[in-house]
């Protein structure tokens, strides 16, 4: 059930130049049930003029802890308001949020999974969800290409106790020089599915590379949003079908989303 | 707590403002509908609406933008769908109705006559549509007109909304009046716009958008009162409400029912809790009716 609930922040630090880590953890009683990898939250900025929650991906969780793991950009004030946050404090939530990726779509299968900047994060907990399918479906495996800018990485490292990880950056400065494509293309990664978050020049690409070489394809997509729960229409996207909401073709990003068919949606 | 309004009595005063509630499925998981006085749905118009491009939405200081566009599926699915949702629910529901001509307002009216559905709402006032809405608030012969078009055919009483984007609002408030309206309500989104330094570009895709959120709540409540103190026909207020005492101001400066808009994307129970906020000032302020409250500051 969504609701919006007051968190207490369990670690904020900086992780990279820009990117900051936030831990929140539910007051006693109040975490969800389940929480699937995809999903986000929105959380509001520690400031009385800013009215809409920040929509960011999970990209842990701990359900022993009840702690959700948040890693976002500080792009504009509201996200920088958030930097200012210490172990301790409270903070308002909205959550859990959004459709998240189908496991069952996903296990048993050759999984790449492509993250692009600060679409890395949400590939963390989806890397770590299909490591447990591991356990249960012995030929699961995961592949992950994190892109960044340069050589200032985030959570490779923790990637690497779930997946084979491969690096692209921009500048060439770490891993492949180019994109997470460039790297499919240089090391010939074969895949059966293909996980993929990022910028949408990105998300374009890999809806096209996918559809060229027949591999099935999920994009999690990112949208301005006011409310989270499907009732503005603000973040809507393009879709090859008709929408079950408003029967044209703009599907909610925060109800019917975040996470698409990549056949599903015209980006 | 209760209120009147042509004839139609609601439990408390407190509405959705059209478009910031959807037809309040989502928002039942978070609060009990029958708490409010009335869900006023999104927009519906005659054919699905699929609206402007993205991004649609941007954020302001204590407001935001929103140039949706109306995006809606349309008549047959509202039926089908919302207002059998909503039918079941123990509230009332007035369905705010948008069109490009008048033949398409017609039409979402003439739909509307057997449904249950307690008022109409007129959406004469997006900023956001090319054709329609606005156009007809901003002209009072236009808005006149189809002030009367409508009522011919209605089944249920008829709520013109307008828009602030008028030099004179009296104007606007007296066409409906003269035209037949039930009631009014205002105000719709003040027009902005938002452009981003760095891109050198707007922020919304439609470049303009309707502004809305406790930033513009000055501004509401003196058009609530100039148009209260304008027309005898009871006036629904709007624009930025953010608690029981900002309900309680629109009440005082001629309103007989406030909606909440914005608000609620911040906080998903905002309606009820200021509709439990004005119960309890009326408690603490000795008022015996909240209706009492409606215009006394007008003097």
């Amino acid at each position: 059930m969504k609701k919006k609930t007051t968190m207490t922040v369990a670690d904020s630090r900086r992780i990279a130049q820009e990117i900051w880590s936030l831990e929140l953890a539910y007051a006693p009683g109040e975490a969800p049930d389940q929480v699937r990898p995809g999903q986000f939250a929105g959380i509001y900025p520690a400031a009385a003029d800013l009215l809409l929650m920040r929509p960011i991906s999970i990209c842990r969780w701990d359900p022993a802890r009840s702690v959700l793991r948040f890693v976002y950009r500080a792009a504009g004030r509201g996200t920088t308001t958030l930097t200012g946050l210490k172990a301790g404090d409270r903070v308002d939530m909205l959550g859990i949020l959004g459709n998240g990726y189908d496991l069952d779509a996903l296990a048993g299968r050759r999984v790449l999974l492509l993250g692009g900047g600060i679409g890395i994060p949400p590939m963390l907990e989806l890397a770590a969800s299909l490591s447990a399918c591991k356990n249960e479906n012995k030929n699961t495996q995961v592949t992950a290409i994190l892109g960044y800018r340069d050589g200032d990485l985030f959570l490779k490292e923790e990637m690497e106790a779930f997946a084979d990880v491969l690096v692209a950056t921009e500048d060439g400065s770490a891993g492949t020089k180019g994109n997470v494509l460039d790297v499919v293309r240089e090391k010939g990664i074969e895949a059966d599915v293909i996980c993929a978050c990022g910028p949408l020049p990105m998300l374009r690409a890999v809806r096209r590379y996918a559809a060229e070489n027949g591999i099935r394809a999920f994009l999690s997509l990112e949208e301005r949003m006011a409310c989270g729960v499907g009732v503005c229409l603000g973040c809507v996207t393009g879709t090859t079908k008709v929408d079950e909401h408003s029967r044209v073709h703009n599907a909610r990003v925060c109800v019917e989303g975040p996470v698409f068919d990549a056949e599903d949606v015209a980006l | 707590m209760s209120v009147t309004i042509a004839g139609v009595t609601f439990r408390n005063p407190v509405m959705t403002a059209s478009g910031t509630f959807g037809s309040g499925m989502e928002y039942a998981e978070f609060i009990d509908l029958s708490q409010l006085g009335a869900v006023v749905t999104k927009g519906v118009s005659n054919i699905p609406w699929p609206g402007n491009p993205t991004p649609r939405v941007a954020e302001v200081t204590a407001g935001m933008l929103n140039a949706i566009g109306l995006q809606n599926p349309g008549i047959d699915v509202f039926i089908e769908r919302d207002l059998a949702f909503l039918k079941e629910i123990d509230t009332k529901v007035i369905v705010n109705v948008c069109g490009k001509s008048v033949e398409d307002y017609l039409e979402v009216v003439r739909r509307l006559q057997e449904e249950p559905v307690d008022m109409l709402e007129i959406n004469v006032s997006c900023p956001n549509v090319k054709e329609g809405a606005i156009a007809f608030g901003q002209n009072p012969d236009a808005l006149y007109d189809i002030t009367e078009k409508i009522k011919r055919v209605a089944a249920q009483p008829v709520i013109m909304k307008l828009t602030p984007n008028v030099t004179d609002i009296t104007q606007m408030a007296r066409a409906a009046e003269d035209a037949g309206a039930d009631a009014i309500s205002l105000i719709n989104t003040i027009t902005g716009a938002k452009i981003d330094i760095e891109k050198r570009q707007f922020v919304l895709a439609n470049r303009t958008g309707g502004m809305s959120g406790p930033a513009i709540k000055p501004v509401a409540v003196r058009m609530v009162w100039q148009a209260a103190q304008a027309v005898s026909i009871p006036v629904i207020g709007m624009g930025g409400i953010a608690t029981a005492e900002d309900a309680i101001e629109f009440m005082m400066a001629g309103a007989s029912a406030v909606a909440v808009g914005a608000m609620n994307f911040h906080n998903p129970y905002a309606t009820v809790e200021i509709a439990r906020g004005m119960e309890d000032w009326c408690a603490r302020h000795g008022v015996e009716r909240v209706a009492d409250l409606t215009g006394i500051v007008a003097g």
